[in-house]
């Protein structure tokens, strides 16, 4: 490789000689950056905002058996949560439409992440807090926007607007690159997967109670998968009702 | 004497499973740019989604990625990793069973990836889409790939280890640390599953994967084949040993850092983005030595770039990485990111990195491989040299278009008018993106057409060997050639 003059003595040239040592040194080498940057993160306290603002949550009268949503016997919806009331695990409907966005790729061209600049909170509103996506598994922060940003996108334009938009994007915003989902519109959605999706999310940490998955049928009953991602789309950014002025980041 | 030592080494190491790996790299090269073309044509012209599910653009841009990373990058790691350990370690493969596992297991992996994605089976993590059964398949074959590396070095018969598979190794290493760690999920159905991790931990985790699959996989992996090829092509020894060997380290150590700085404002907290930007501006130091390591290989034989087409593309590689690694450290930087982040900047840095670096030092590999493996010259050298230039030419308008229209974008989302209002409404934006997403898609089709004439050579360089015999002469035996 080289003249031995030019080589330095010591470790190197041990190592350059003993497989099993450059294998246990690298990996040794190779794991201080991610334990360094990831790890304090799931126990420092001012990684989640809701350490310190606990009504960013949402905190259920009766945790064990009152649920987020039932339909009641004339099949309209009966809320125990309202919008502001803080975060809170997706309804089985809301949460067909995650599983749709994330089939779809749509967290290719869309972000949902607001950062703290005046032109963002112009656009999208305020900035996203940690706190915001604790029950998201994985997180959809996404790393472009060939769209605009979609954490905060709930309540902004009708549940018809979005119908028409995901159907045909072209018909109501004409210079959108959109592909055109229109599969959406003709197949349901299915309560027994939805309800197994929500059991294994509880298994790692997301507060479903019973009352919650055994909602499921009737909230997804007849349901497209335009109404789920709709349902989804409509819920984004409006869990939490966050104050201005209030420095949320330390 | 080049000839007679590759004789030598044909019937002395496993060159067959090699040889595979070699054409299945180009193979995918041209399936993973066609797909890239295609998803870079829709974002211009959207009908071309044709309101079908499977080739929709949010399905087929994993298509995309998993094909230029795994598909091709992973058969050329593979290739190369192969045939530099057994000769800079003077032993044959220390199983070529577990070489054949690799083969057909990581091709299993790309034809179930091809199957899935479009299907809409994914995790939904950038980079680590597919689903848990298929993440299990990865880890089995990455460990058989790892494992009979290193034990390939522990039988050597040269007493050091050559600083190219110093940088395989480390890649391996910690792509299994990544891959492990980063697809830890709990499944909900045979293909369906969440991530352990949510929220803010997820997005570090992820992006410390993301950003590694880079630094490492496409970064380090490729080092190491630079380390082997340019040396060889060039016929002269590595610039410096103390270089590589300080660089090899400070990559090994900073690399890791590095993901924070894709999380730059967002709800991650400000340490540890601050913390990515710092190692990230550090790391031009060692991705330099590296860069310079490479490229002063050649000091005193610059002429060879004249006539020499293979070394032309290691050369270039060479350049555009050094180019891209001072691009990522000034975008990791806050201000600068503020701008960048989110834009088509992203996509520019990467396809510098990828097809400028990644792909012209693979190219330039696999030419000199098929040279080696089927002991003959390439059936066209002009046509290696109309590919040098279709893929330059078409990266550097790729990578142009990306620039503008991501500088674009940015100064466009944060522009206010004489009245401190936003200038501009975001579809605004989309609509002026247009010509350069046309452009970026012709850029791409270049790259494309240097990539299919590169199929066809080296299929006819197979042939010209299979008439010729000269795999057949340099095995020395009258076996017809499996090739």
């Amino acid at each position: 490789m080289s003249d031995s003059n030019d080589a330095p003595k010591g470790f190197q040239p041990w190592i350059e000689q003993n497989i099993w040592g450059l294998v246990i040194a690298l990996a040794i080498v190779l794991s201080v950056g991610g334990i360094v940057e990831i790890v304090p993160l799931f126990y420092l306290k001012s990684t989640e905002e809701a350490n310190r603002f606990p009504e960013i949550v949402w905190n259920r009268d009766n945790p064990g058996s009152q649920p987020i949503v039932t339909v009641s016997a004339d099949g309209s919806p009966q809320w125990n949560w309202k919008p502001g009331d803080g975060v809170r695990p997706y309804t089985a409907l809301e949460l067909a439409g995650r599983d749709i966005y994330q089939r779809e790729g749509c967290y290719l061209c869309h972000s949902q992440q607001v950062r703290p600049f005046r032109d963002e909170r112009e656009r999208y509103g305020h900035y996203s807090l940690a706190s915001e996506s604790m029950f998201d598994h994985p997180f959809q922060w996404g790393s472009k926007r060939t769209g605009p940003d979609m954490a905060r996108v709930g309540g902004k334009y009708s549940d018809e607007w979005h119908r028409q938009h995901l159907h045909n994007p072209r018909s109501v915003v004409p210079e959108s690159v959109m592909p055109s989902y229109p599969w959406l519109q003709e197949r349901t959605v299915k309560a027994k997967q939805i309800q197994r999706h929500m059991r294994g999310l509880r298994t790692i940490g997301v507060p479903y109670n019973d009352a919650d998955i055994e909602a499921a049928p009737a909230l997804l009953d007849g349901k497209t998968e335009m109404d789920a991602v709709i349902a989804y789309l409509q819920v984004l950014g409006t869990m939490a009702k966050l104050e201005p002025g209030v420095d949320y980041r330390q | 004497m080049e000839a007679t030592a590759d004789r030598l080494a044909e019937q002395k190491y496993s060159f067959d499973v090699v040889r595979w790996f070699t054409i299945m790299a180009v193979v995918y090269l041209v399936v993973g740019a066609a797909v890239g073309v295609y998803i870079a044509s829709e974002l211009a012209w959207p009908f071309l989604n044709f309101d079908t599910p499977y080739i929709s653009f949010g399905r087929l841009r994993p298509v995309h990625t998993n094909a230029v990373i795994f598909a091709f990058g992973g058969c050329t790691l593979m290739a190369t990793a192969f045939y530099t350990v057994q000769r800079t370690c003077g032993v044959k493969l220390w199983s070529e069973k577990l070489a054949w596992f690799t083969f057909w297991g990581w091709n299993a992996v790309i034809v179930l990836a091809v199957v899935t994605l479009p299907l809409g089976l994914t995790q939904s993590k950038e980079y680590a889409e597919l689903e848990w059964p298929i993440d299990i398949l990865i880890a089995a074959v990455w460990l058989a790939f790892t494992f009979n590396f290193i034990m390939t070095i522990a039988i050597r018969k040269t007493s050091h280890i050559y600083v190219s598979n110093w940088f395989f190794l480390g890649m391996m290493i910690m792509i299994v640390y990544l891959h492990v760690v980063n697809s830890l999920s709990i499944p909900v159905g045979l293909f369906k599953s969440y991530s352990l991790f949510s929220g803010v931990q997820d997005a570090m985790i992820q992006w410390w994967w993301g950003h590694n699959a880079v630094g490492f996989y496409l970064t380090a992996g490729f080092l190491g084949i630079m380390y082997y090829f340019v040396p060889k092509q060039a016929n002269r020894p590595v610039y410096s040993y103390r270089l590589s060997v300080i660089h090899f380290w400070a990559l090994m150590f900073g690399y890791v850092w590095l993901g924070a700085h894709h999380l730059q404002y967002t709800a991650l907290p400000d340490w540890t983005g601050s913390l990515g930007a710092a190692v990230s501006l550090a790391m031009i130091i060692p991705s330099w030595g590296g860069a310079v390591n490479g490229m002063m290989t050649l000091s005193g034989a610059w002429d060879k770039l004249r006539t020499d087409y293979v070394l032309r593309f290691l050369i270039i590689a060479l350049a555009f990485y050094a180019m891209s690694t001072f691009e990522g450290p000034v975008m990791s930087l806050k201000t600068v990111n503020a701008l960048s982040h989110y834009t088509d900047w992203t996509i520019g840095h990467v396809h510098s990195g990828a097809l400028g670096w990644v792909a012209g030092i693979s190219i330039g590999a696999i030419y000199h491989l098929m040279t080696r493996l089927w002991h003959t010259e390439m059936w066209s050298e002009s046509l290696v040299n109309v590919h040098f230039w279709t893929a330059t030419i078409g990266t550097v308008i790729y990578v142009v278009a990306m620039w503008v229209s991501g500088i674009m974008q940015g100064l466009m989302w944060r522009a206010y008018d004489e009245y401190g209002t936003l200038a501009y409404t975001f579809v605004e934006s989309v609509a002026a993106m247009h010509p350069y997403y046309a452009m970026r898609a012709v850029g791409g089709g270049i790259f494309l057409l240097g990539a299919i004439i590169m199929l066809f050579n080296i299929l006819m360089t197979v042939r010209k060997s299979a008439v010729q015999g000269s795999l057949r002469d340099a095995r020395g035996t009258l076996t017809p050639a499996a090739a």
